[in-house]
Protein backbone atom coordinates (compact mmCIF):
# COMPACT_ATOMS: atom_id res chain seq x y z
CA UNK A 1 0.00 0.00 0.00
CA UNK A 2 3.07 2.45 0.78
CA UNK A 3 5.91 1.78 0.03
CA UNK A 4 9.51 3.62 1.32
CA UNK A 5 11.89 2.73 -1.35
CA UNK A 6 15.56 4.42 -0.69
CA UNK A 7 14.15 7.55 0.98
CA UNK A 8 16.75 10.62 2.00
CA UNK A 9 16.04 13.63 3.33
CA UNK A 10 18.80 16.32 4.19
CA UNK A 11 17.77 19.72 5.67
CA UNK A 12 20.10 22.64 4.79
CA UNK A 13 22.26 20.36 2.44
CA UNK A 14 24.36 19.09 4.99
CA UNK A 15 21.89 17.68 7.65
CA UNK A 16 20.86 14.12 6.87
CA UNK A 17 17.08 13.85 8.61
CA UNK A 18 16.55 10.71 6.87
CA UNK A 19 18.90 8.25 5.87
CA UNK A 20 18.17 5.64 3.06
CA UNK A 21 15.14 3.90 4.60
CA UNK A 22 13.06 1.40 2.75
CA UNK A 23 10.49 -0.67 3.84
CA UNK A 24 6.76 -2.06 2.86
CA UNK A 25 3.65 -1.07 4.55
CA UNK A 26 0.31 -3.22 3.74
CA UNK A 27 -2.66 -2.49 3.44
CA UNK A 28 -4.81 -1.58 6.01
CA UNK A 29 -2.05 -2.67 9.07
CA UNK A 30 -1.03 0.38 11.93
CA UNK A 31 2.35 0.58 11.16
CA UNK A 32 4.60 2.58 14.25
CA UNK A 33 7.52 4.89 13.53
CA UNK A 34 9.04 4.66 17.31
CA UNK A 35 11.88 6.29 18.17
CA UNK A 36 13.84 8.75 20.25
CA UNK A 37 13.17 12.66 19.37
CA UNK A 38 15.21 13.94 16.54
CA UNK A 39 15.20 10.26 15.33
CA UNK A 40 13.59 10.89 11.94
CA UNK A 41 10.07 9.34 12.63
CA UNK A 42 7.96 12.55 12.58
CA UNK A 43 9.86 14.13 9.17
CA UNK A 44 9.65 10.49 7.56
CA UNK A 45 5.86 10.69 8.34
CA UNK A 46 5.50 14.13 6.63
CA UNK A 47 7.01 12.83 3.67
CA UNK A 48 4.31 10.83 2.92
CA UNK A 49 1.92 13.73 2.27
CA UNK A 50 4.81 16.25 0.93
CA UNK A 51 4.65 18.46 4.12
CA UNK A 52 8.50 17.83 3.56
CA UNK A 53 10.03 17.51 0.30
CA UNK A 54 11.83 13.99 -0.16
CA UNK A 55 15.45 14.84 -1.02
CA UNK A 56 16.51 11.56 -2.55
CA UNK A 57 14.36 7.86 -3.58
CA UNK A 58 10.76 7.79 -3.84
CA UNK A 59 7.73 6.87 -1.95
CA UNK A 60 4.76 5.72 -3.50
CA UNK A 61 1.15 5.18 -2.24
CA UNK A 62 -1.33 2.84 -3.78
CA UNK A 63 1.64 2.50 -6.75
CA UNK A 64 1.60 6.41 -7.47
CA UNK A 65 4.78 8.13 -6.56
CA UNK A 66 3.80 11.16 -4.58
CA UNK A 67 5.78 13.40 -6.02
CA UNK A 68 3.93 12.34 -9.40
CA UNK A 69 0.65 13.78 -7.32
CA UNK A 70 -0.59 17.49 -6.76
CA UNK A 71 0.07 17.90 -2.95
CA UNK A 72 -3.24 19.24 -2.47
CA UNK A 73 -5.09 16.67 -4.31
CA UNK A 74 -2.17 14.25 -1.90
CA UNK A 75 -3.51 15.29 1.46
CA UNK A 76 -6.69 15.77 0.69
CA UNK A 77 -7.07 11.86 0.11
CA UNK A 78 -4.60 11.54 3.36
CA UNK A 79 -5.90 11.68 6.47
CA UNK A 80 -3.56 13.72 9.15
CA UNK A 81 -4.01 14.16 12.67
CA UNK A 82 -1.13 15.73 14.75
CA UNK A 83 -0.43 15.82 18.68
CA UNK A 84 -1.96 19.30 19.31
CA UNK A 85 -5.34 18.28 18.15
CA UNK A 86 -4.53 21.29 15.54
CA UNK A 87 -9.01 22.18 15.32
CA UNK A 88 -9.40 25.35 13.98
CA UNK A 89 -10.28 27.65 16.66
CA UNK A 90 -12.92 29.82 14.70
CA UNK A 91 -14.58 27.01 13.16
CA UNK A 92 -17.28 24.35 15.26
CA UNK A 93 -17.05 21.27 16.08
CA UNK A 94 -19.38 20.43 12.05
CA UNK A 95 -16.97 22.58 10.52
CA UNK A 96 -14.29 21.34 11.79
CA UNK A 97 -15.16 18.16 11.02
CA UNK A 98 -16.30 18.41 7.81
CA UNK A 99 -13.44 20.96 6.43
CA UNK A 100 -11.94 18.40 4.16
CA UNK A 101 -15.59 16.94 2.87
CA UNK A 102 -16.15 21.52 2.67
CA UNK A 103 -12.99 21.55 0.31
CA UNK A 104 -14.29 18.53 -1.60
CA UNK A 105 -17.62 20.09 -2.44
CA UNK A 106 -20.05 17.48 -0.94
CA UNK A 107 -23.56 18.69 -0.95
CA UNK A 108 -24.91 19.40 2.66
CA UNK A 109 -26.74 16.19 2.62
CA UNK A 110 -23.78 13.97 2.00
CA UNK A 111 -21.97 16.09 5.12
CA UNK A 112 -24.42 15.87 7.90
CA UNK A 113 -25.08 11.95 7.05
CA UNK A 114 -20.72 11.70 7.36
CA UNK A 115 -20.97 13.91 10.13
CA UNK A 116 -23.47 11.87 12.37
CA UNK A 117 -21.60 8.80 10.84
CA UNK A 118 -18.37 9.72 12.62
CA UNK A 119 -19.43 11.38 15.78
CA UNK A 120 -20.90 7.99 16.88
CA UNK A 121 -17.98 6.25 16.06
CA UNK A 122 -16.28 8.44 18.60
CA UNK A 123 -18.90 8.10 20.98
CA UNK A 124 -19.93 11.56 20.64
CA UNK A 125 -23.80 13.09 20.82
CA UNK A 126 -23.64 14.69 16.88
CA UNK A 127 -26.43 17.39 17.97
CA UNK A 128 -24.92 18.30 21.25
CA UNK A 129 -21.40 18.85 20.00
CA UNK A 130 -22.10 20.33 16.27
CA UNK A 131 -22.70 24.22 17.15
CA UNK A 132 -19.81 24.04 19.91
CA UNK A 133 -16.26 25.52 19.58
CA UNK A 134 -13.22 23.46 20.28
CA UNK A 135 -12.27 25.34 23.51
CA UNK A 136 -15.11 24.14 24.78
CA UNK A 137 -14.01 20.43 24.88
CA UNK A 138 -12.09 18.58 26.83
CA UNK A 139 -8.48 17.16 25.65
CA UNK A 140 -9.76 13.66 25.22
CA UNK A 141 -12.88 14.77 23.55
CA UNK A 142 -10.87 17.53 20.99
CA UNK A 143 -8.75 14.70 19.71
CA UNK A 144 -11.26 12.39 19.09
CA UNK A 145 -12.34 15.21 17.26
CA UNK A 146 -9.31 15.45 15.30
CA UNK A 147 -8.91 11.78 14.30
CA UNK A 148 -12.77 12.17 12.59
CA UNK A 149 -12.15 14.61 11.28
CA UNK A 150 -9.15 12.94 9.04
CA UNK A 151 -11.04 10.22 9.01
CA UNK A 152 -14.10 12.59 7.35
CA UNK A 153 -13.36 12.11 3.66
CA UNK A 154 -12.69 8.52 4.26
CA UNK A 155 -9.43 7.94 3.21
CA UNK A 156 -7.60 4.94 2.85
CA UNK A 157 -4.35 6.33 4.60
CA UNK A 158 -4.09 7.86 7.72
CA UNK A 159 -0.78 9.50 9.09
CA UNK A 160 -0.95 10.38 12.55
CA UNK A 161 1.95 12.42 14.59
CA UNK A 162 1.67 11.47 18.20
CA UNK A 163 -1.70 11.50 18.17
CA UNK A 164 -2.21 10.67 22.28
CA UNK A 165 0.63 12.39 23.27
CA UNK A 166 -0.34 15.20 25.19
CA UNK A 167 -3.33 13.04 26.76
CA UNK A 168 -3.15 12.09 30.36
CA UNK A 169 -2.11 8.21 30.62
CA UNK A 170 -6.04 7.29 31.67
CA UNK A 171 -7.47 9.16 28.71
CA UNK A 172 -4.69 8.19 26.35
CA UNK A 173 -5.55 4.47 27.28
CA UNK A 174 -8.84 4.89 26.79
CA UNK A 175 -8.44 6.51 23.14
CA UNK A 176 -6.23 3.72 22.29
CA UNK A 177 -8.50 1.28 22.73
CA UNK A 178 -11.23 3.12 21.30
CA UNK A 179 -9.08 4.05 18.36
CA UNK A 180 -8.13 0.51 17.40
CA UNK A 181 -11.93 -0.74 17.88
CA UNK A 182 -12.31 1.72 14.81
CA UNK A 183 -10.06 0.40 13.21
CA UNK A 184 -11.15 -2.89 13.07
CA UNK A 185 -14.13 -1.42 11.80
CA UNK A 186 -12.74 0.82 8.85
CA UNK A 187 -9.53 -1.02 8.31
CA UNK A 188 -7.39 2.07 7.34
CA UNK A 189 -3.48 2.04 6.29
CA UNK A 190 -2.28 4.22 9.32
CA UNK A 191 1.54 5.68 10.00
CA UNK A 192 1.50 6.55 13.49
CA UNK A 193 4.73 8.41 14.90
CA UNK A 194 5.36 7.81 19.15
CA UNK A 195 8.01 7.38 21.41
CA UNK A 196 6.59 5.40 23.68
CA UNK A 197 7.28 1.63 23.56
CA UNK A 198 4.10 0.62 25.35
CA UNK A 199 2.10 2.51 22.49
CA UNK A 200 3.81 0.68 19.50
CA UNK A 201 3.54 -2.53 21.07
CA UNK A 202 0.18 -2.10 21.90
CA UNK A 203 -1.36 -0.12 18.55
CA UNK A 204 1.09 -1.39 16.02
CA UNK A 205 0.93 -4.50 13.60
CA UNK A 206 4.40 -3.31 12.66
CA UNK A 207 6.96 -1.23 14.61
CA UNK A 208 9.22 0.62 12.74
CA UNK A 209 12.35 1.95 15.31
CA UNK A 210 14.54 4.88 14.16
CA UNK A 211 17.56 6.18 15.48
CA UNK A 212 19.76 9.04 13.88
CA UNK A 213 17.44 9.12 11.00
CA UNK A 214 18.31 4.99 10.07
CA UNK A 215 15.67 2.12 10.56
CA UNK A 216 16.96 -0.14 12.90
CA UNK A 217 14.08 -2.63 12.60
CA UNK A 218 11.29 -3.18 10.84
CA UNK A 219 9.12 -6.00 12.34
CA UNK A 220 5.81 -7.29 14.30
CA UNK A 221 5.95 -6.49 17.72
CA UNK A 222 6.26 -9.26 19.37
CA UNK A 223 9.49 -10.02 16.82
CA UNK A 224 10.59 -6.81 18.34
CA UNK A 225 10.27 -8.09 21.81
CA UNK A 226 11.68 -11.75 21.40
CA UNK A 227 14.68 -10.92 18.78
CA UNK A 228 15.87 -6.94 18.59
CA UNK A 229 18.57 -7.19 15.97
CA UNK A 230 20.86 -4.46 17.99
CA UNK A 231 22.05 -3.15 21.12
CA UNK A 232 19.95 0.11 20.18
CA UNK A 233 16.82 -1.55 19.81
CA UNK A 234 17.23 -3.96 22.60
CA UNK A 235 17.78 -0.45 25.06
CA UNK A 236 14.89 0.92 23.60
CA UNK A 237 12.68 -1.62 23.85
CA UNK A 238 13.66 -1.92 27.56
CA UNK A 239 14.85 -4.60 30.32
CA UNK A 240 10.88 -5.63 30.51
CA UNK A 241 10.77 -6.87 27.41
CA UNK A 242 9.86 -10.55 27.95
CA UNK A 243 7.39 -8.86 30.40
CA UNK A 244 5.83 -6.87 27.18
CA UNK A 245 5.83 -9.76 25.10
CA UNK A 246 3.52 -11.38 27.93
CA UNK A 247 1.10 -8.59 27.01
CA UNK A 248 0.82 -9.34 23.59
CA UNK A 249 -0.45 -12.84 24.12
CA UNK A 250 -3.56 -14.14 25.47
CA UNK A 251 -4.35 -17.31 28.74
CA UNK A 252 -5.94 -18.19 25.37
CA UNK A 253 -2.62 -18.73 23.14
CA UNK A 254 -1.11 -20.37 26.20
CA UNK A 255 -4.08 -22.97 26.18
CA UNK A 256 -3.06 -23.56 22.88
CA UNK A 257 -0.12 -25.02 23.69
CA UNK A 258 0.38 -26.26 27.01
CA UNK A 259 -2.22 -28.22 28.78
CA UNK A 260 -3.74 -26.95 31.76
CA UNK A 261 -4.19 -28.51 35.30
CA UNK A 262 -7.25 -29.29 37.28
CA UNK A 263 -8.44 -26.08 39.47
CA UNK A 264 -8.21 -27.38 43.10
CA UNK A 265 -12.01 -27.25 44.47
CA UNK A 266 -10.51 -26.03 47.81
CA UNK A 267 -7.87 -23.08 49.01
CA UNK A 268 -8.74 -19.45 48.77
CA UNK A 269 -5.38 -18.85 47.32
CA UNK A 270 -6.86 -19.04 44.16
CA UNK A 271 -8.34 -15.99 41.55
CA UNK A 272 -10.43 -16.19 38.09
CA UNK A 273 -10.18 -14.34 35.23
CA UNK A 274 -11.35 -14.72 31.75
CA UNK A 275 -9.46 -16.94 28.59
CA UNK A 276 -8.77 -13.62 27.00
CA UNK A 277 -6.80 -11.54 29.35
CA UNK A 278 -3.07 -11.08 28.15
CA UNK A 279 -0.57 -13.03 30.27
CA UNK A 280 1.07 -10.47 31.59
CA UNK A 281 -2.26 -8.98 33.72
CA UNK A 282 -2.20 -12.69 34.63
CA UNK A 283 1.19 -12.66 35.93
CA UNK A 284 0.53 -9.57 37.81
CA UNK A 285 -2.74 -11.10 39.66
CA UNK A 286 -0.74 -14.02 40.27
CA UNK A 287 1.92 -11.82 41.76
CA UNK A 288 -0.04 -9.07 43.18
CA UNK A 289 -2.87 -11.06 45.08
CA UNK A 290 -0.44 -13.68 46.41
CA UNK A 291 -2.43 -16.51 45.00
CA UNK A 292 -0.74 -20.04 43.28
CA UNK A 293 -3.24 -20.64 40.91
CA UNK A 294 -5.46 -18.65 38.28
CA UNK A 295 -8.62 -20.37 37.60
CA UNK A 296 -9.11 -19.91 33.98
CA UNK A 297 -12.95 -19.46 32.77
CA UNK A 298 -14.24 -20.00 29.37
CA UNK A 299 -17.76 -19.68 28.36
CA UNK A 300 -18.57 -19.83 32.23
CA UNK A 301 -16.83 -22.60 32.37
CA UNK A 302 -13.95 -23.75 34.15
CA UNK A 303 -11.43 -25.05 32.30
CA UNK A 304 -8.40 -25.21 34.55
CA UNK A 305 -5.76 -23.69 36.18
CA UNK A 306 -2.54 -21.80 35.85
CA UNK A 307 0.32 -21.02 37.60
CA UNK A 308 3.29 -18.83 37.46
CA UNK A 309 5.82 -21.89 36.08
CA UNK A 310 3.28 -22.44 33.19
CA UNK A 311 3.34 -18.90 32.28
CA UNK A 312 7.49 -19.36 32.05
CA UNK A 313 7.59 -22.62 30.39
CA UNK A 314 5.06 -20.80 27.59
CA UNK A 315 7.53 -17.35 27.90
CA UNK A 316 10.72 -19.62 27.42
CA UNK A 317 9.36 -22.37 24.60
CA UNK A 318 7.43 -20.20 22.24
CA UNK A 319 8.04 -15.93 23.04
CA UNK A 320 11.99 -16.03 23.85
CA UNK B 1 -17.66 77.63 31.60
CA UNK B 2 -21.14 78.77 30.55
CA UNK B 3 -19.85 80.50 27.73
CA UNK B 4 -18.63 77.44 26.14
CA UNK B 5 -21.94 75.73 26.19
CA UNK B 6 -23.56 79.04 25.38
CA UNK B 7 -21.09 79.09 22.21
CA UNK B 8 -21.76 74.93 21.56
CA UNK B 9 -25.72 75.34 22.03
CA UNK B 10 -25.21 78.41 19.59
CA UNK B 11 -23.05 77.14 16.88
CA UNK B 12 -25.00 73.23 17.01
CA UNK B 13 -25.32 73.45 13.30
CA UNK B 14 -21.71 74.45 12.56
CA UNK B 15 -20.05 71.70 14.99
CA UNK B 16 -22.55 69.29 13.15
CA UNK B 17 -21.44 69.92 9.78
CA UNK B 18 -17.58 69.98 10.84
CA UNK B 19 -18.01 66.95 12.61
CA UNK B 20 -19.82 65.14 9.45
CA UNK B 21 -16.28 66.49 7.35
CA UNK B 22 -14.15 64.84 10.09
CA UNK B 23 -15.90 61.82 10.04
CA UNK B 24 -15.80 61.41 6.04
CA UNK B 25 -11.79 62.95 5.99
CA UNK B 26 -11.09 60.40 8.71
CA UNK B 27 -13.94 57.57 6.71
CA UNK B 28 -11.97 57.72 3.81
CA UNK B 29 -8.67 57.43 5.01
CA UNK B 30 -9.15 54.58 6.93
CA UNK B 31 -11.16 52.23 4.57
CA UNK B 32 -8.42 53.19 2.06
CA UNK B 33 -5.18 52.52 4.32
CA UNK B 34 -6.75 49.35 5.35
CA UNK B 35 -7.41 48.28 1.61
CA UNK B 36 -3.64 48.82 1.14
CA UNK B 37 -2.23 47.90 4.70
CA UNK B 38 -4.40 44.51 5.39
CA UNK B 39 -3.18 42.85 2.28
CA UNK B 40 0.27 44.20 2.34
CA UNK B 41 0.83 43.20 5.92
CA UNK B 42 -0.48 39.58 4.35
CA UNK B 43 2.54 39.86 1.77
CA UNK B 44 4.87 40.58 4.22
CA UNK B 45 4.10 37.34 6.38
CA UNK B 46 5.90 35.72 3.16
CA UNK B 47 9.12 37.72 3.01
CA UNK B 48 10.77 38.27 5.97
CA UNK B 49 13.21 40.26 4.85
CA UNK B 50 10.88 42.92 3.29
CA UNK B 51 8.94 42.78 6.07
CA UNK B 52 11.65 44.83 8.04
CA UNK B 53 12.27 47.24 5.67
CA UNK B 54 8.40 47.95 5.48
CA UNK B 55 7.73 48.19 9.15
CA UNK B 56 10.61 50.35 9.25
CA UNK B 57 9.48 52.95 6.93
CA UNK B 58 6.37 52.53 8.53
CA UNK B 59 7.37 53.31 11.94
CA UNK B 60 9.68 56.61 10.61
CA UNK B 61 6.76 57.45 8.73
CA UNK B 62 4.20 58.37 12.02
CA UNK B 63 7.74 60.02 13.54
CA UNK B 64 7.18 62.84 11.09
CA UNK B 65 5.17 65.75 12.47
CA UNK B 66 1.96 65.96 10.87
CA UNK B 67 1.98 69.46 10.16
CA UNK B 68 5.53 69.24 8.55
CA UNK B 69 3.80 66.10 6.11
CA UNK B 70 1.15 68.14 5.32
CA UNK B 71 4.35 71.23 4.32
CA UNK B 72 5.91 68.80 2.31
CA UNK B 73 2.94 67.51 0.34
CA UNK B 74 1.91 70.89 -0.49
CA UNK B 75 5.00 71.48 -3.20
CA UNK B 76 4.47 67.67 -4.65
CA UNK B 77 0.79 67.78 -4.60
CA UNK B 78 0.63 71.37 -6.58
CA UNK B 79 1.69 69.51 -9.86
CA UNK B 80 -1.71 68.37 -9.58
CA UNK B 81 -3.58 71.46 -8.46
CA UNK B 82 -4.55 69.83 -5.44
CA UNK B 83 -1.80 71.62 -2.62
CA UNK B 84 -4.36 72.31 -0.12
CA UNK B 85 -6.97 70.87 0.86
CA UNK B 86 -8.90 67.13 1.18
CA UNK B 87 -6.70 65.17 -1.23
CA UNK B 88 -3.14 66.13 0.86
CA UNK B 89 -5.26 65.47 4.06
CA UNK B 90 -6.96 62.20 3.07
CA UNK B 91 -3.19 61.12 1.64
CA UNK B 92 -1.34 62.17 4.77
CA UNK B 93 -3.97 60.24 6.86
CA UNK B 94 -3.50 57.09 5.30
CA UNK B 95 0.35 57.17 5.67
CA UNK B 96 -0.36 57.81 9.22
CA UNK B 97 -2.71 54.29 9.49
CA UNK B 98 0.02 52.05 7.79
CA UNK B 99 1.84 51.97 10.63
CA UNK B 100 -0.22 50.19 12.62
CA UNK B 101 -2.27 48.11 10.02
CA UNK B 102 0.45 46.44 8.81
CA UNK B 103 1.96 46.31 11.86
CA UNK B 104 -0.87 44.56 13.50
CA UNK B 105 -1.67 42.36 10.58
CA UNK B 106 1.55 40.69 10.03
CA UNK B 107 1.72 40.53 13.92
CA UNK B 108 -1.77 38.61 13.98
CA UNK B 109 -0.78 36.87 10.88
CA UNK B 110 2.43 35.45 12.05
CA UNK B 111 1.04 34.59 15.40
CA UNK B 112 -1.81 32.17 14.42
CA UNK B 113 -0.62 28.95 15.89
CA UNK B 114 1.75 27.49 14.14
CA UNK B 115 0.02 23.48 14.64
CA UNK B 116 -2.99 25.18 13.81
CA UNK B 117 -1.58 26.04 10.26
CA UNK B 118 0.10 22.68 9.48
CA UNK B 119 -2.98 21.10 10.34
CA UNK B 120 -4.32 23.49 7.35
CA UNK B 121 -1.84 22.73 5.14
CA UNK B 122 -1.78 19.06 6.27
CA UNK B 123 -5.34 18.64 5.35
CA UNK B 124 -5.33 19.68 1.98
CA UNK B 125 -6.09 23.26 1.98
CA UNK B 126 -4.34 25.70 -0.88
CA UNK B 127 -2.94 29.10 -0.14
CA UNK B 128 -5.42 31.29 -0.40
CA UNK B 129 -8.21 28.83 1.33
CA UNK B 130 -5.46 28.42 4.41
CA UNK B 131 -5.65 32.52 4.80
CA UNK B 132 -9.38 32.68 4.10
CA UNK B 133 -10.64 29.95 5.96
CA UNK B 134 -7.87 29.76 9.00
CA UNK B 135 -5.39 32.45 9.61
CA UNK B 136 -7.29 35.60 8.70
CA UNK B 137 -10.34 34.55 11.11
CA UNK B 138 -7.42 33.77 13.65
CA UNK B 139 -6.24 36.76 13.05
CA UNK B 140 -8.86 39.42 13.14
CA UNK B 141 -9.52 40.80 16.79
CA UNK B 142 -4.94 42.33 15.97
CA UNK B 143 -5.92 43.07 13.59
CA UNK B 144 -8.66 45.19 14.32
CA UNK B 145 -6.69 46.66 17.35
CA UNK B 146 -4.95 48.15 14.83
CA UNK B 147 -7.70 49.62 12.66
CA UNK B 148 -9.20 51.17 15.36
CA UNK B 149 -5.69 52.79 16.56
CA UNK B 150 -5.57 53.95 12.95
CA UNK B 151 -8.71 55.38 13.64
CA UNK B 152 -8.48 57.13 17.24
CA UNK B 153 -4.99 58.07 15.88
CA UNK B 154 -5.98 59.99 12.80
CA UNK B 155 -9.54 61.71 14.50
CA UNK B 156 -6.11 63.80 16.48
CA UNK B 157 -4.11 64.06 13.46
CA UNK B 158 -7.63 65.15 11.46
CA UNK B 159 -7.75 68.20 13.73
CA UNK B 160 -4.40 69.85 11.99
CA UNK B 161 -5.46 69.20 8.72
CA UNK B 162 -7.54 72.24 9.02
CA UNK B 163 -4.39 74.27 8.87
CA UNK B 164 -3.96 73.30 5.03
CA UNK B 165 -8.05 73.96 4.24
CA UNK B 166 -9.52 70.64 4.54
CA UNK B 167 -12.39 70.98 7.05
CA UNK B 168 -13.40 69.55 9.76
CA UNK B 169 -13.75 69.79 13.64
CA UNK B 170 -9.67 71.54 13.36
CA UNK B 171 -11.11 74.55 11.84
CA UNK B 172 -12.61 75.67 15.40
CA UNK B 173 -9.17 75.34 17.14
CA UNK B 174 -7.96 76.87 13.86
CA UNK B 175 -9.84 79.78 13.98
CA UNK B 176 -9.91 80.21 17.60
CA UNK B 177 -6.12 80.13 17.90
CA UNK B 178 -6.39 83.00 14.96
CA UNK B 179 -8.68 85.05 16.81
CA UNK B 180 -7.94 84.79 20.36
CA UNK B 181 -11.17 82.99 20.93
CA UNK B 182 -10.63 80.40 23.76
CA UNK B 183 -13.98 79.37 23.78
CA UNK B 184 -14.22 78.44 20.22
CA UNK B 185 -10.55 76.84 20.46
CA UNK B 186 -11.81 74.54 23.51
CA UNK B 187 -15.07 73.75 21.86
CA UNK B 188 -13.47 72.13 18.77
CA UNK B 189 -11.00 70.38 21.14
CA UNK B 190 -13.83 68.79 23.23
CA UNK B 191 -15.92 67.89 19.86
CA UNK B 192 -12.90 65.95 18.74
CA UNK B 193 -12.26 64.09 22.13
CA UNK B 194 -16.09 63.36 21.95
CA UNK B 195 -15.74 61.91 18.71
CA UNK B 196 -12.64 60.36 19.60
CA UNK B 197 -14.61 58.39 22.54
CA UNK B 198 -17.82 57.47 20.85
CA UNK B 199 -15.94 56.35 17.82
CA UNK B 200 -13.27 53.87 19.85
CA UNK B 201 -16.58 52.51 21.67
CA UNK B 202 -18.60 52.15 18.57
CA UNK B 203 -15.22 50.21 17.04
CA UNK B 204 -15.08 48.28 20.16
CA UNK B 205 -18.38 46.78 19.76
CA UNK B 206 -18.11 46.14 16.07
CA UNK B 207 -14.42 44.52 17.08
CA UNK B 208 -16.05 42.19 19.55
CA UNK B 209 -19.07 41.31 16.38
CA UNK B 210 -16.11 40.24 13.85
CA UNK B 211 -14.20 38.19 16.69
CA UNK B 212 -15.05 34.55 15.28
CA UNK B 213 -17.27 32.89 18.38
CA UNK B 214 -14.70 30.62 18.88
CA UNK B 215 -12.24 32.70 20.12
CA UNK B 216 -13.96 34.68 22.61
Amino acid sequence: MIDFNHVTKVFNEDIKAVNDISFHVPEGNIVVFLGPSGCGKTTTLRMVNRLESITEGTISVNGNHVNDLNPIELRRNIGYVIQHNGLFPNMTIEQNVMAVPDLLGWDRKKKKDRFHYLMDLVGLNPDEFRKRYPHELSGGQQQRIGIIRAMAADPPVMLMDEPFGALDPIIRSHIQNEFLQIQEEVQKTILFVSHDIDEAIKMGDKVAIFRDGSLMQYDAPDEILAHPTNDFVRKFVGKDRALKSLSLHSVQDLVNEQSLMQASETGKHRKTVFIDTNLKDALSILLNQEAEQLVIQSEEKTIGALTIHDIETYLHEKIM
Amino acid sequence: MQELWNYMVDNQAQIWTYTLEHIQLVGLAVVIAIAIGVPLGIYLTTNDYLAETVLQMANVMITIPSIALFGIMIPILSLIDQGIGFVPAVIALILYSQLPIIRNTYVAIKNVDPHIRDAAKGIGMNTMQKLRKVEIPNALPVIMAGVRQAVIMNIGIGAIAAFIGAGGLGVLINQGISRSNTTMVLAGAIAISILAIAVDLLLGLFQKKMTPKGLE
